[in-house]
């Protein structure tokens, strides 16, 4: 018979939701459950957050609650699990899983943390120009925080052949999370480009969880699902040559689609034939999809070209602060008392010194989301909130944005609307840059925990 | 007659650092002709104005009729430094569903949305 993998989504990102991937571990009769859930930014605020708080343990804020839904249901049915919940450590995470692994009476379960993407101490001396800018790396030097490569999906690969039932991972691509295990269970050599392309792009389609199955998609009127407040994670059955067809638990809401699916293979994607990862060079423009069944894909033909022999890094650098806040108005002249509000400000900036890169006054409800793309003829909304930001190179300089939004409440203009401030209305910016590190520099390791 | 593109056409957009990538799909075969003739990079950045900054490439993947048009300087200098409400620019691909296509008769019937074609054809 035939061999096909069950490969499903547990998580697009840190804050998405946990009832689906419980599902999925429950009635997706999965023999692998993925969660990603790292942004670019999030080795660096990680980083940033260790520094100050010694009991953050530097993996998944919500790591407790993703194992505590999903590990019975996996244990019982023998569902493997592949997750970079380790975020900056790996090894914390491996043992906090196998803790839970303990609570819920699964003994001798094997859990792998792979470690190795963390290079901040050797980024400088590995690394050259910076890949938007041009300049040397080293020019990062006196605001660093944090480097981390872009791992591929061979040592997961690696870890599952070794036993392990859980693999916890840093930094790696996300794709290659979903690809690794068709790496393991079809023995792909990783320098099998046209395999690898294939089940690299199965695993694009996975990475974003719902955003394949009908989230992040539906338009009233023009691209309606069922029940967009039910959704199913998706879930690739994948065959020996890295064609799936990609489905969803029954009685969920959502829909897998020619839209749906072709909405999520371009995105973040720019060039389509050569659309890089550290496993494969991937090319979506050969792919071809059939609408087999009611909420059933069939994605086959996608192209891979030779991997390239470098990986990306990811460098975050402090870069100032940004101070921000809003007010409101409404009624008839919304628009014009929130006009004289913006002069106010800009005036009040003035006054009071504020050194800043940029500073942007929005009218939301009107321009805030769109900017200078908003068309000129757009109607006159009746409520607006005026919203305030400012980056700059201090808090000192931040903090005066909400302060002068604090003047707005008395010494402003008549039928303002605002709010107390309970919470900081600053925060700290993390700038990303990328480099290009040799793939020979990083080798990555492998530690085996038991339960 | 000329029509909003979301008659003809879906879209989604994704982040990268300071690019964003819009992606617009043809609803149908027939309308993808009609979005590569018309809706052309020269034509798609000017339709953002301001909003992106930098060189917008167009990519045509006629496998799933769809075009790629990678935004270069369209989300503020990065997602982590914009001070944009919408740093990620996810609600950056509704714009373009705005701009006017010119769909010859025949086609008419096969456009999406048809009950709420009268509210969003401008005047």
């Amino acid at each position: 018979m035939k061999k096909i993998i069950r490969i499903g989504a547990g998580a697009a990102w840190w804050g998405d939701r946990v009832e689906p991937a419980q599902l999925n571990a429950e009635k997706g009769q999965l023999d692998y459950l993925c969660f990603e859930t790292m942004a670019e930014a999030t080795v660096s605020a990680a980083q940033v957050r260790a520094r100050r708080d010694p009991s953050f343990e530097g993996y998944d804020t919500y790591l407790d609650d993703r194992m505590k839904a999903v590990l019975p249901a996996c244990m019982k049915q023998g569902t493997k699990i592949i997750s970079n919940q380790g975020w900056i450590n790996p090894d914390a995470a491996a043992q906090r899983i196998v803790h839970w692994l303990q609570h819920f009476g699964y003994k001798g379960v094997k859990v792998a943390s792979v470690n190795g993407s963390l290079i901040t101490d050797k980024v400088l001396s590995m690394t050259d120009k910076i890949l938007e800018n041009g300049l040397p790396t080293s020019s990062l030097s006196p605001n660093l925080i944090s480097a981390e490569v872009y791992l591929g999906a061979e040592p997961i690969a690696l870890a599952l052949k070794e036993g392990a039932q859980i693999v916890v991972t840093g930094r790696v691509a996300d794709p290659s999370i979903f690809m690794a295990p068709m790496m393991h269970e079809f023995g792909w050599d990783p320098l099998d480009a046209k395999r690898l392309g294939q089940g690299m792009g199965i695993g694009h389609l996975l990475e974003c969880g719902a955003q394949v199955t009908g989230g992040y998609f539906s338009d009233p009127g023009f691209k309606d699902v069922p029940e967009p407040w039910n959704f199913g994670f998706p879930i690739a059955e994948v065959e020996s040559d890295g064609s799936a067809t990609l489905s969803k638990v029954a009685g969920t809401g959502g829909a897998i689609n020619l839209q749906t699916v072709k909405e999520q293979m371009l995105y973040e994607v720019h060039d389509p034939a050569n659309y890089l990862t550290p496993d494969v060079v991937v090319d979506f423009t050969t792919a071809r999809l059939e609408q087999v069944g009611p909420d059933r894909v069939r994605v086959s033909e996608i192209g891979g070209k030779l991997r390239p022999p470098t990986l990306k890094v990811s460098i975050g650098c402090t870069e100032g602060f940004i101070g921000e806040d809003m007010f409101f108005y409404a009624g008839p002249g919304a628009l014009r008392r929130a006009e004289l509000a913006k002069k106010i400000l800009t005036e009040r900036f003035r006054i009071v010194g504020l050194e800043a890169e940029e500073i942007r006054i929005d009218f939301l409800g009107l321009n805030a989301i769109h900017g200078a793309a908003t068309p000129a003829n757009a109607p006159e909304p009746y409520e607006i909130a005026v919203r305030v930001a400012a980056r700059t190179k201090t808090r000192e300089q931040a903090i005066k944005v909400g302060r002068e939004v604090d003047g707005m409440a008395v010494s402003g203009i008549g039928h303002t609307g605002k709010r107390v401030p309970h919470a900081d209305r600053t925060r700290e910016v993390i700038g990303v840059w990328s480099s290009l590190v040799p793939r020979e520099k990083v080798p990555a390791t492998v530690r085996y925990f038991e339960s | 007659m000329k029509v909003q593109l979301q008659h003809i056409a879906h879209a989604r957009s994704g982040d990268k650092s300071d690019t964003s990538n819009i992606a617009v799909f043809a609803f149908e075969p027939e309308f993808y002709p009609l979005l590569k003739q018309q809706l052309t990079a020269e034509k798609f950045k000017a339709f953002y104005a301001g909003a992106i900054r930098g060189e917008v490439i167009r990519y045509e993947v006629d496998n799933i009729e769809a075009m790629n048009f990678v935004c270069h300087g369209a989300l503020g200098g990065g997602v982590s430094r914009s001070l944009c409400l919408d740093n990620y620019g996810k609600a950056l691909s509704a714009a373009v569903l705005g701009f006017e296509i010119d769909v010859p008769d025949a086609l008419l019937p096969k456009l999406h949305g048809q009950a709420l074609m009268k509210k969003s054809i401008k005047s």
